[in-house]
């Protein structure tokens, strides 16, 4: 063990701000490597607007996506739209994605915008899934992300690091979903605030690069600032195909012996499918706790779970049935990539059959664009956030779990177990 | 602002306090804290709101403003008249929003287990106290180097007048 063994967070904001020996509770400016906006650029420009004599530094560092509220649905938001478009034309932003394109954190990765060791900042909370890929990703607010396209550095406290170590296997119907639900539920939705969680462990190494999307996406709702899962073969695979030239450039690996506030060790073999129950994620019981609920809507889309492969467990469910007459279910493919592979292979029309409404690629009903409920009613969502009002009425209902549960209550109608349908 | 006194009645609200129920997301459209605070808490009803609008305090258990990254979280609280948030913990974008708009947050756990809904609440920046009912309460001062930000009332304002200074340079 050497006393100078360095947690990830420790070696990421070292590289980012140039500054050595950098301990947990020290604040230091650091210049990230890409400062992501989404529909909220609308908010930057405005806020750049008013600096005098303000000039962006870096145009290539920054990314901006609209994905929330999209297509726009008023004129209003067709001018907010409108200004992006604009500015990114005046400005030649090379990365900028038009409402075609999907969410913001998919976007990025599969354009190969998110790259090992680097730091993202993200006008999303959900930025902490950045870690899939051994990148730092933390969210931030517009002015901070303004900030940053002038000055090219924020300040960033040096966090304090929390090791999960995930072993055992992941029994039939059981998803890294429902391993977040789990931890969300056991430490609270601030059980790990102001942590960079570190994801280690037999289990962590064997899931795919989508998967471990899912841990890091799902990190924020324990209060996270940033989530991580060491690069392996698979992220350079991934990053490969994303274009991304000698992605293990700027790799960072945690040091044997490095300091941790906390380290949980979990065997998560006999885990059993969760549901988050509202209004708030850390709500969470085993879904025997409330199978038989009868649900209006199920979303099945969001930046944790609308890949391509949660599309597919999804499909796999639906396929040959019909969801119940009392059930709408929407599918909003997370990324445009995602639903052409989805279209390819035949999971679109999977879906179609089965009674799905598909919907444009992009953040859809989680972020309150469309699917929206009426008083009193219900639905059993893939996203990442239950809070009261989120889609639609106030007194409505959200519940949160994993594309095959979805998939298993718009058949049944009501919550089901998935493990109930799968053959 | 480091020697200002704030403060006046109090709206108490419990834990993790989210995000959508601050400011829910289809008032987004908007970055003016006026028009934001006609919407604030809205999900409590209009009679929390009305009382919102008279107080200068919030004040909450624990992970105040945890879930999105939305600044309009903070703003919306400056636009309503409040003052100063005192919780036992903030959620950590809202802390970060908090202090780049110039909102006063303070974490104080025996405050907010002292103070009850309507108190009249006084949050003592240069002292670094909380008064309430005769008692007095120490708050941890903000970190040394964030103290330009908050000097210059917010992120915004500073980077503004670093700018202004630059130009002079020239």
């Amino acid at each position: 063990m050497s006393v100078t063994a360095k947690t990830f967070a420790q070696k990421a904001l070292e590289r980012g701000s140039g500054v050595s020996d950098l301990k947990p509770g020290m604040i230091v400016d650091v210049a990230p490597d890409v400062y992501m906006s989404h529909t909220a650029s609308w908010r930057c420009i405005k806020t750049f607007e008013k600096l005098k004599g303000a000039t962006i530094l870096h145009p290539e560092r920054i990314a901006m996506v609209m994905d929330h509220i999209s297509p726009a649905p008023t004129a209003q938001v067709a001018g907010y739209h409108r200004l992006c478009r604009d500015f990114a034309r005046k400005h030649g932003l090379v990365n900028f994605f038009d409402v075609n394109a999907g969410i913001a954190h998919l976007v990025l990765m599969e354009k190969g915008l998110v790259r090992p060791g680097e730091i993202l900042i993200g006008t999303d909370s959900h930025s902490t899934i950045y870690g899939a890929l051994g990148s730092f990703g933390t969210g931030v607010g517009f002015s901070e992300l303004t900030a940053a396209w002038v000055t090219g550095t924020l300040w960033m406290l040096v966090p304090e690091s929390m090791k999960i170590n995930l072993d055992g296997r992941l029994s039939k119907g059981v998803y890294p979903k429902d391993i977040m639900l789990k931890l969300i539920g056991d430490l609270t939705a601030d059980g790990a605030t102001y942590y960079s969680l570190e994801f280690e462990g037999s289990l962590t190494a064997s899931l795919s690069i989508s998967e471990r999307m899912t841990l890091c996406n799902l990190a924020m709702e324990l209060g996270t600032k940033n989530a991580y899962v060491r690069p392996d073969e698979k992220t350079y695979e991934y990053l490969a195909r994303a274009g991304v030239k000698d992605p293990a450039r700027n790799a960072l690996l945690p040091d044997a012996g490095a300091q941790y506030a906390k380290v949980l060790d979990i065997d998560i073999s006999a885990l059993e499918p969760q549901i988050a129950c509202p209004h708030v994620v850390d709500n969470v019981k085993p879904i025997s706790a409330v199978a038989g609920t009868k649900v209006d809507q199920v979303f099945i889309g969001s930046c944790a779970n609308a890949k391509y492969d949660d599309l597919v467990e999804a499909a796999d469910i639906l396929k040959g049935k019909r969801i119940a007459d009392s059930v709408r279910l929407l599918v909003t493919p997370g990324s445009r990539e995602t639903m052409k592979q989805a279209a390819d292979n035949g999971i679109l029309s999977t879906l179609i059959d089965a009674g799905a409404l598909i919907t444009n690629p992009g953040c859809g009903a989680c972020a309150g664009d469309g699917g929206a409920m009426d008083k009193g009613e219900v639905t059993i969502s893939t996203a990442n956030r239950n809070f009261r009002g989120r889609m639609g009425s106030y007194d409505a209902e959200i519940y949160l779990a994993s594309p095959a549960t979805a998939a298993a209550s718009a058949i049944a109608g009501v919550i089901t177990d998935p493990r109930e349908m799968m053959r | 602002m480091s020697t200002k006194k704030l403060g006046g009645p109090c709206v108490k609200l419990g834990d993790h306090i989210n995000s959508d129920v601050i400011i829910p997301g289809r008032y987004l459209t908007s970055i003016d804290p006026a028009e934001l605070a006609t919407h604030a808490f809205e999900p409590l009803g209009k009679e929390f709101q009305e009382r919102l609008l008279k107080a200068k305090v919030v004040v909450a258990g624990k992970n105040f403003g945890c879930g999105s990254a939305r600044e309009q979280a903070a703003s919306c609280l400056i636009g309503a008249g409040i003052e100063a948030v005192v919780a036992e913990s903030f959620a950590r974008v809202f802390f970060r929003n908090a202090i780049n708009t110039g909102l006063v947050v303070v974490q104080s756990s025996e405050a907010v287990a002292a103070i009850e809904d309507g108190d009249d609440v006084e949050v003592d920046v240069g002292s670094g106290q909380i008064h309430v009912n005769g008692r007095s309460f120490s708050f941890p001062s903000y970190p040394k180097s964030l103290t330009h930000i908050v000097e210059a009332g917010g992120l915004m304002p500073y980077v503004a007048q670093k700018l202004e200074r630059e130009a002079a340079q020239r």
